[in-house]
């Protein structure tokens, strides 16, 4: 399955798709970049007049490129007779808990790295890194969610 | 390991995920994971991964959905143990 078509069988879209290219992705985890547009709704009210991205956004952003491309991925893989697409996939976030280190503002592009501990059951539990432009830390932490087709 | 001390294991391996504490005060064979404790359907996945590492064997699919209550639980700890 190529990067194009993971992204495509995403369940989502602007302006809620928080992926823009996937650089790695295999058995094991993903690696993929997001740029958070200067003109994103949500930096007029986060915060008055002084515009950094929420840190659920961030959040969101590593579990749609860690977790939920490395699922689509994964479940491509099981079934591999057909390829997998939008309609098919069930998903539901089950739990985050992220550790924050650095501002992410208007205009800058992220990379999202994750790693599988497991998925059994249609549990995936990813350890995610997010890193800015400069390779520094963003916030990391470990997102599950149930996937299925 | 007798009936009584699976199910006290399966007790403290469940109590990290319950969401109804008044559930673990009468735990027994027919507690039901998912009405009684209210454990959620991603944390029972932990619930099992964690009775695979404490009993030392691997659950599959099929068992997995059969695993509804303790008792259930108990059962398919022991067949798996004398396999």
């Amino acid at each position: 399955m190529n990067f194009d078509s993971i992204i495509s069988a995403l369940p989502y879209t602007k302006p809620f798709l928080f992926v823009d290219n996937i650089l790695q992705i295999d058995g094991q985890g993903c690696t993929g970049t997001y740029l958070f547009p200067e003109d994103s709704h949500f930096y007029k009210g986060h915060f008055k007049d002084h515009p950094i991205t929420p840190g659920v956004i961030l959040t969101e952003c590593m579990a749609q490129i860690g977790v939920v491309c490395l699922g689509v991925f994964l479940l491509n893989n099981l079934h591999d007779e057909k390829k997998i697409t939008t309609e098919d996939i069930q998903i539901a976030l089950s739990s985050t808990q992220i550790d924050f280190f650095l501002p992410i503002y208007p205009g800058e592009q992220v990379k999202v790295v994750s790693k599988k501990e497991y998925f059994r059951f249609n549990k995936l539990k990813c350890a995610v890194e997010m890193f800015n432009n400069k390779n520094e830390l963003v916030c990391r932490g470990t997102i599950a969610g149930m996937m299925k087709v | 390991m007798t009936d009584k001390t699976i199910l006290e294991k399966i007790k403290a391996i469940v109590t990290p995920y319950v969401q109804r504490k008044e559930g673990l005060e009468d735990f027994s064979d027919s507690t039901d994971f998912i009405t009684d404790l209210k454990i959620n359907s991603a944390n029972l996945v932990d619930v099992i991964l964690d009775v695979e590492d404490e009993f030392n064997i691997e659950i599959d699919n099929t068992s997995m959905e059969g695993m509804l209550t303790a008792g259930d639980a108990k059962r398919i700890i022991l067949t798996k143990m004398e396999s």
